[in-house]
């Protein structure tokens, strides 16, 4: 199928793309993150762009949005030649982006929300409410005006960003990895209002590491490496293996990663009794949370965000008050964040932007975050600055982190550097107990693999993963065992070959476990 | 014209836009005077030939610059773990008193007498300073509680120089009586420069920025400044290093009250006498130094130039108005419009 199945506007044979890049190129100090760089979009057409981290996408879309200048290059829009030279423009010019990261003024609704950011001037909260329920309604986007941004989930916040786009007449829509922050129910949702987007004649680039996704919802890829385009196809009888081929040249393993982990006589390392927590808003956020992590496991947990797994993994690391009694290798885990670090547990926080690392500090400074005050990076309260960067130089070299150089700040390192980085400091100690929240998030499919890898020798040595992901696939490819959260209670874990996909996916929808078919032989432990 | 958001604004251009900034402040300034009926010429050649012109101008200099110095290093400190110390003329103040207290009632021997008149001075201001902290702790906002911390310095000063510490000889103004001859600090021939209290300052302005950028202390208080969540998730206490970070700016505030007190008045007097705005003042010379407590040894002589230039320029040239808080008022205006274009590039023309 091509693009001009789909509409019947100019995307007829002939008539000009509706967006063209020609020889795009954007330097840094010390990287080309774009190397002129050709791309096309027809009406009525989803374009993924594929690539590695650092490749150079979210370079080329903040280019399109009018956040960054080209150094070389042209942009079209129609056949006409624009210069884009900042997001109201961009706006202007029907060039709409969902940025990865909402950039919602909480407080407030989402009507107004979108009244502040309006493209052509203010216009009142009211006069917005009526368009965005029109909006709404007709791609099934589901937003309410009246609502308040702090209360919406992530998938919603997204939605809010894509009426945003749409009120400002949008034609070309860029989504800059739209599905990171949604649990599959919400991705699905997303492509729905996708395709309705395309049917409607507007053009879409899609971003993803997902290549499941992208083969389910791209018309064609366009693959960069190292900031160059070298490649692209269309999707109709593409594969995960062939996209992924062209996106790191050579072939990559789907498989099941996990060959059979410890047995059931290894010894338990982490024992949770009877855990209980308020969440932030006062409401039991877990309750009576018990289970056991054996020595060398990775023990997988599954469930729709919200349902306790944030708190369940801040509760371990220190950083949220709860009641119970919790050991890590016979002796109760207690104490602060630091404390619990030094006592052997690593932590891969969800958000890495706000936690995970300082934005504003270096690259070095950031891979010191757990250690600064303690030999060999102090002597007594003196910094050795030295001994910093040297360990640096070690990491990113081991982890493979793309970046200009150990001093640059690490907001300016692409998404999936950044996650590297916060991997590399993590598990640079010896830790027993790695929890692990999205660990791959983000990341590319060749970085994917690495984690996935550093993660398994981690278990071969002893350690123990509790793993939280909404991404299912990696849950079960990766675990020796799989538990589900819901409404702040866990239910399992269950072997993780006795367990499916559909299987889990209702589990975290609610289901009783004893209603599922199998759970008689599989040993449920609700 | 348009901004175009920078990635990563260099040092250079937040150098040289704070330079530009300053100027700018001038030239506003100047159409001030212009308006006021003065030749900015006749206004800026008064000011630096008064300032820079002779020794006396450049000892007045020196005299504003010792506690601009010690206030501004620890407020540059302060500003980066995100603590907004705008009471510093309140804990210059306590410093002050607490200088005081020790010089006049403490019975030590000579030589011993004026470090203990010193350390009073940084636990009377490090003192004042952590009340604002402590009160953080349950939600009150430091900017609002070291203001209103002022006010009750003030008061404070008032009562005890009329009050208990009344001083025998008083006659028109009231101060205490003045300290005993081992706590006076030597002063460069000719001026009221105590010396000894400007060196301090330089080791404090050095010494802070070890702190910042080679301590661990200065680490922590960096990924609490710059990022709390970061600080949450690594076990740093934020209200640990806010409670470090006040006793250090209220510290280095309650040293310069002890300076002045022992280097120039030799008692406790006024408080509109002890300091000359001081405190606020400083809070520009931070600013200007974007948060590094060396670079306050380049802008507290500058601001001591403009305090000790619009001083003069009341007596010489008899303006109406006080001259000093036009430059600080439309130097800090500036100062804060300049953020901007730290971050962003203009381009001209229309798109
Ligand atoms: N503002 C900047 N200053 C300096 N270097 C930058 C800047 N923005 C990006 N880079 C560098 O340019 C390269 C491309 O980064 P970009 O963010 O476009 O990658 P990406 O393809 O989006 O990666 P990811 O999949 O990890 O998000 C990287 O090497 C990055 O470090
Ligand atoms: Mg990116």
């Amino acid at each position: 199928m091509t693009h001009s199945d789909l509409s019947g506007s100019a995307s007829a044979a002939g008539a000009p793309p509706a967006l063209r890049l020609r020889g795009i190129t954007k330097r840094f100090p010390g990287v080309v993150a774009n190397d002129s760089v050709d791309l096309t979009v027809h009406a009525g057409e989803v374009l993924a762009l594929l690539g590695e981290n650092g490749a150079g996408k979210s370079t080329l879309i903040s280019i399109l949005y009018g956040l960054y200048q080209p150094d070389e290059g042209a942009v079209e829009l129609d056949g006409r030649a624009v210069r884009i030279g900042s997001p109201a423009q961009a706006l202007r010019l029907g060039i709409g982006l969902v940025p990865q990261h909402p950039l919602l003024v909480s407080r407030h609704s989402v009507a107004e929300n979108l009244a502040l950011g309006g493209a052509g001037g203010l216009f009142p909260a009211r006069r917005v409410a009526g368009r965005v329920r029109e909006l709404s309604a007709r791609y099934g986007l589901e937003v309410d005006p009246d609502s308040r941004v702090a209360d919406l989930s992530p998938g919603e916040k997204q939605r809010v960003e894509i009426v945003r786009a749409l009120l400002g007449g949008a034609r070309v829509l860029i989504l800059d990895e739209p599905t990171s922050v949604l649990t599959p129910q919400e991705a699905d949702g997303l492509f729905r209002v996708m395709r309705e987007l395309k049917a409607d004649g507007r053009s879409l680039i899609f971003i993803s590491h997902k290549l499941d996704e992208v083969l389910a919802v791209a018309d064609r890829v366009t693959v960069l490496r190292r900031g160059k385009v070298v490649g692209g196809v269309p999707t109709l009888g593409a594969t995960r293996e062939s996209l992924a081929e062209l996106m790191v040249g050579r072939s990559v393993d789907f498989t099941r990663k996990r060959a059979g982990g410890p047995g059931a006589e290894a010894g338990a390392l982490l024992s949770v009794q009877d855990l209980s927590a308020q969440g932030s808003r006062g409401l039991p956020a877990l309750r009576g949370v018990s289970f056991e992590l054996r020595r060398g496991e990775v023990l997988g947990v599954a469930g729709i965000a919200g349902n306790g797994q944030s708190e369940l993994v801040e509760v371990l690391a220190g950083l949220h008050e709860a009641t119970g009694t919790v050991t890590l290798d016979g002796q109760p885990l207690s104490g602060d964040a630091a404390g619990r670090f030094r006592a052997g547990v690593a932590h891969i926080p969800e958000d890495r932007i706000h936690s995970g690392t300082v934005p504003t500090m270096t690259v070095a400074e950031n891979l010191a975050l757990r250690d600064f005050g303690r030999a060999p990076l102090a002597r007594g309260l003196a910094r050795d600055l030295g001994a910093t960067d040297d360990r640096a130089r070690r990491e990113v070299e081991a982890y493979s982190v793309a970046t200009p150089g150990i001093h640059t700040p690490t907001r300016l390192l692409s998404g999936g550097n950044i996650q590297k980085l916060i991997l590399a400091r993590e598990l640079a100690g010896q830790p027993k107990l790695i929890l692990a929240v999205h660990p791959t998030y983000g990341l590319d499919i060749g970085a994917t693999d690495q984690v996935h890898r550093v993660l398994l020798d981690r278990t071969a040595q002893g350690a123990g993963v509790l793993l939280v992901s909404e991404d299912l696939d990696e849950l079960l490819s990766l675990s020796d065992r799989v538990a589900v959260m819901v409404g702040g209670s866990l239910l399992g874990p269950f072997p993780a070959d006795e367990v499916t996909r559909e299987s889990l996916g209702l589990l975290m929808g609610g289901a009783h476990p004893h209603s599922l078919p199998g759970a008689a032989q599989g040993g449920v432990v609700a | 014209m348009r901004f175009v958001s920078l990635s990563a604004p260099s040092t250079a251009r937040a150098a040289l836009v704070t330079l530009a900034s300053l100027v700018t402040a001038l030239l506003i300034c100047a159409l001030i005077f212009t308006l006021a009926g003065q030749s900015p010429a006749e206004v800026y050649g008064t000011m630096l030939r008064g300032t820079l012109g002779d020794a006396t101008g450049l000892g007045e200099v020196g005299r504003r610059t010792i506690p601009l110095l010690l206030i501004g290093a620890g407020l540059a400190l302060a500003f980066r773990a995100q603590f907004f110390n705008i009471g510093a003329e309140g804990q210059l103040l306590l410093g002050a008193v607490f200088a005081a207290g020790t010089a006049l009632f403490v019975p030590l021997p000579g030589p011993l007498l004026l470090p203990a008149v010193f350390v009073a001075g940084f636990v009377g201001g490090g003192l004042w300073a952590l009340i604002a902290a402590a009160l953080r702790r349950v939600n009150v906002n430091e900017i609002l509680s070291t203001l209103m911390l002022n006010y009750v310095a003030v008061a404070l000063v008032t009562y005890l120089i009329a009050g208990p510490w009344k001083g025998k000889d008083v006659r028109g103004y009231i101060y205490t009586d003045t300290f005993p001859a081992s706590t006076y600090l030597p002063t460069l021939p000719g001026s009221q420069v105590h010396w000894p209290t400007l060196l301090l300052g330089v080791a404090v302005a050095l010494g802070l920025q070890w702190v910042l950028s080679r301590s661990t202390f200065g680490y922590a208080l960096r990924v609490v400044g710059e990022n709390p969540g970061a600080a949450r998730y690594a076990g740093l206490s934020s209200g640990r290093v806010a409670l470090l970070v006040a006793l250090i700016t209220g510290g280095a505030a309650g040293l310069a009250g002890a300076g002045e007190v022992a280097g120039i008045h030799h008692r406790l007097l006024e408080a509109g006498q002890i300091s000359l705005g001081y405190g606020f003042t400083a809070v520009i010379v931070a600013w200007l130094a974007r948060g590094n407590p060396a670079l306050c040894l380049i802008t507290a002589p500058v601001m001591g130039i403009i305090l000790a230039g619009g001083d003069i320029l009341k007596i010489d040239l008899n303006l109406p108005f006080r001259v000093v808080d036009i430059f600080s008022g439309v130097i800090l205006l500036c100062l804060i419009a300049s953020e901007v274009f730290v971050r962003h590039r203009v381009q001209w023309g229309r798109a």
